[in-house]
């Protein structure tokens, strides 16, 4: 067996690990097109120690999003992980919260003022669809699945050292 | 083959043999964490009850954890229990001493530590007992503060009972799973040549000699395989006559290959440790309130519904769904082993998973709320004070943009990890390569079902 030959048996497998990474990379980047058009929602958000109602809001990418948020039993804050909102609010006070949501993914919202004893815990989610990260680590996870069974499955013929003193089939 | 996989650190860092051989070594860093102990215990006891703003709960539940979980643990295995002041005051009372090593035997009454108890099982249910009150435990300083001091009374009182670390290696709840995490660090303690140490005598590093006390741990390093259960306390580097005890580097994960020291106790603690990085993540950093309320014992039945559905899951469910993997595993893979050892065996593959989970968990924890540190360094009881002028730093979440890319990096990496180490057991218990990648198949739908999990609860 030549060099060559011996560098072609050497990569073969290791082509599997490469092309999944390039279809990983694929995957993280393809853009997907928007299918909903704009609109605007008008959501009412009331906090209470220690949840949001209500606790997971949908929209689309590109809504324009007018929140009117109350606070119910002590003064609450409100603060938008991703889109960096604040806003604080008193109880028997409205206040009006506007953004467009630009990006999507889940994003959450936290109480940003203390409340009480869970307050670092005080949390609601809002899902700006089509929810490309949660969608693109799906298939990131079912890619690096395949392309680690399918390496397997290549060298499976290659025997397996035991790396450490002392162990040995069971 | 080890010399080839491991890379002796004192080579190339010689003066690092100095360092840990010195009888400082220990002393200076244990010293330093029970300054910030006790005042986690003071600040909790008497300062303010507002958790965010309290010292002993910001640097105790998210400035400690995080370094923990995000970095010692994965990077340096069990060399946070080196520095642990829980067990050092009864350390202390056993050496009758700090820092040089008296002649003579540890002070204690000699009792014996019952056989039975010598595994995980009493970590396993200690780490269940303080979880079912997280969330009360997490945000108020005071029960903290007590949980806290009761660690080191145990310590204490089992120190006076019984020789060196029996606490450290039975029963402290946070040194079950920082042992069963070590398995994946690449940082080891390890004799050179293990033929050295089986022909020396008298075994310096088992007795002890005039340089250092014998381990501590009850370890002897020169059969040591794996890093569970060694504190990396340094004393038989110190011990060692013949300097054939080293740290190495090694391959990420090399201990969950040793198979003859695989057991049920362990296996479980794995189980437990994936269910509550689950039920932490539903819990804590998920929009249900009621359930937050319910693990916050907002009323008794509440809680007692909480605490069960909680142990049912840890106990049972996620131990039983595993079983019934490994069962089809066995079937699949044609593989001649009781269903108990091979349900054992998998469950290491939940190491990798597992920690992975917790530091998925932790960036959102930590990331969240580490502003918090700031202000209570000024401020550690809450009572106005402004010693570094940081008291009026405002909370802000760091990087929130950014924590739902590294959770999903590391709980990919983690899956991966655990499906090939799963192939890699499979093949322990099949020649046959092909009965192995089928015997794995179901291990690894199990570990891609808790990946889409922990995903949907991060990112869905």
């Amino acid at each position: 067996m030549n060099r060559f030959q011996q560098l072609v048996r050497w990569t073969y497998p290791r082509w599997v690990i490469l092309m999944g990474i390039i279809l990983a990379i694929g995957v993280m980047t393809f853009p997907i097109p928007q299918i909903t058009d704009p609109q605007t929602r008008y959501i009412t958000l009331d906090a209470r120690q220690f949840e949001f109602a209500p606790h997971r809001i949908h929209i689309n990418k590109g809504d324009r999003v007018i929140i009117n948020f109350t606070a119910s039993d002590v003064v609450h804050g409100f603060y938008l992980d991703g889109y960096g909102i604040q806003a604080r609010v008193e109880p028997g006070v409205t206040k009006q919260i506007e953004f467009s949501a630009e990006r999507t993914g889940k994003f959450r919202y936290r109480c940003s003022v203390s409340c009480g004893s869970l307050h670092p815990f005080m949390i609601g989610e809002l899902v700006v669809g089509p929810n490309e990260p949660f969608w693109r680590a799906i298939a990131l996870v079912i890619i690096g699945l395949f392309t680690l069974l399918t390496y397997r499955f290549l060298t499976k013929g290659t025997s397996y050292e035991y790396p450490t003193l002392g162990a040995s089939p069971a | 083959m080890i010399k080839s996989q491991r890379i002796n650190v004192f080579q190339y860092v010689p003066f690092l043999r100095g360092v840990l051989r010195s009888r400082l070594f220990q002393p200076v860093l244990t010293i330093s964490t029970l300054f910030f102990f006790t005042l986690a215990i003071v600040t909790g006891l008497f300062g303010t009850p507002v958790g965010n703003r309290n010292f002993g709960i910001v640097f105790v539940w998210i400035v400690w954890w995080g370094l923990l979980i995000i970095l010692l643990v994965p990077f340096l295995g069990r060399l946070w229990c080196a520095a642990c002041p829980i067990p050092v005051p009864g350390e202390w009372l056993q050496r009758r001493g700090i820092i040089n090593r008296r002649k003579g035997r540890l002070s204690t009454l000699r009792w014996k530590f019952p056989k039975r108890l010598r595994n995980m099982w009493l970590q396993n249910f200690g780490f269940l007992g303080v979880a079912i009150f997280s969330a009360i435990i997490l945000t108020r300083p005071e029960v903290s503060a007590w949980l806290l001091l009761g660690f080191s009374l145990i310590g204490i009182i089992l120190s006076i009972l019984y020789e060196n670390r029996v606490f450290c290696r039975y029963v402290c709840p946070v040194g079950g799973f920082i042992g069963l995490y070590s398995l994946m660090s690449p940082v080891e303690v390890r004799v050179q040549d293990p033929q050295v140490c089986a022909t020396h005598t008298p075994k310096d590093c088992i007795i002890g000699n005039e340089y250092a006390y014998g381990c501590p741990w009850m370890v002897f390093p020169g059969t040591l395989e794996r890093n569970t259960y060694c504190g990396m306390c340094m004393e038989c580097i110190k011990a060692c006559p013949k300097n054939n005890v080293v740290i190495n580097l090694r391959p990420v994960g090399s201990d969950l290959m040793v198979a003859k020291e695989r057991r049920l106790d362990e296996a479980y603690k794995a189980f437990i440790m994936l269910a509550c990085a689950l039920l932490y993540s539903v819990v804590l950093l998920g929009p249900w309130g009621w359930l937050k309320q319910w693990a916050n014992m907002d009323t008794l039945p509440h809680w007692l519904a909480y605490a069960g559905v909680f142990l049912l899951a840890n106990l049972l469910l996620l131990p039983g769904l595993f079983t019934l993997t490994a069962l089809l595993s066995q079937r699949l893979g044609r593989i001649q082993l009781p269903l108990r050892q091979l349900v054992t065996d998998y469950a290491y593959t939940l190491v990798p998973l597992g920690l992975t989970a917790w530091i998925a968990f932790s960036f959102s924890l930590v990331f969240t709320n580490g502003s918090y540190a700031l202000g209570v360094l000024s401020d550690p009881f809450g009572w106005g004070w402004n010693l570094f002028g940081t008291t009026e730093s405002t909370w802000m979440p760091f990087g929130s943009a950014l924590i739902p890319f590294l959770q999903t990096g590391i709980l990919t990496t983690g899956m991966l990890f655990a499906v090939n180490t799963a192939y890699k057991i499979a093949g322990q218990h099949t020649p046959n390569p092909r009965q192995a990648l089928r015997g794995m198949l179901p291990v690894t739908g199990f570990i891609m079902s808790i990946t889409f999990a922990f995903l949907w609860l991060y990112l869905g």
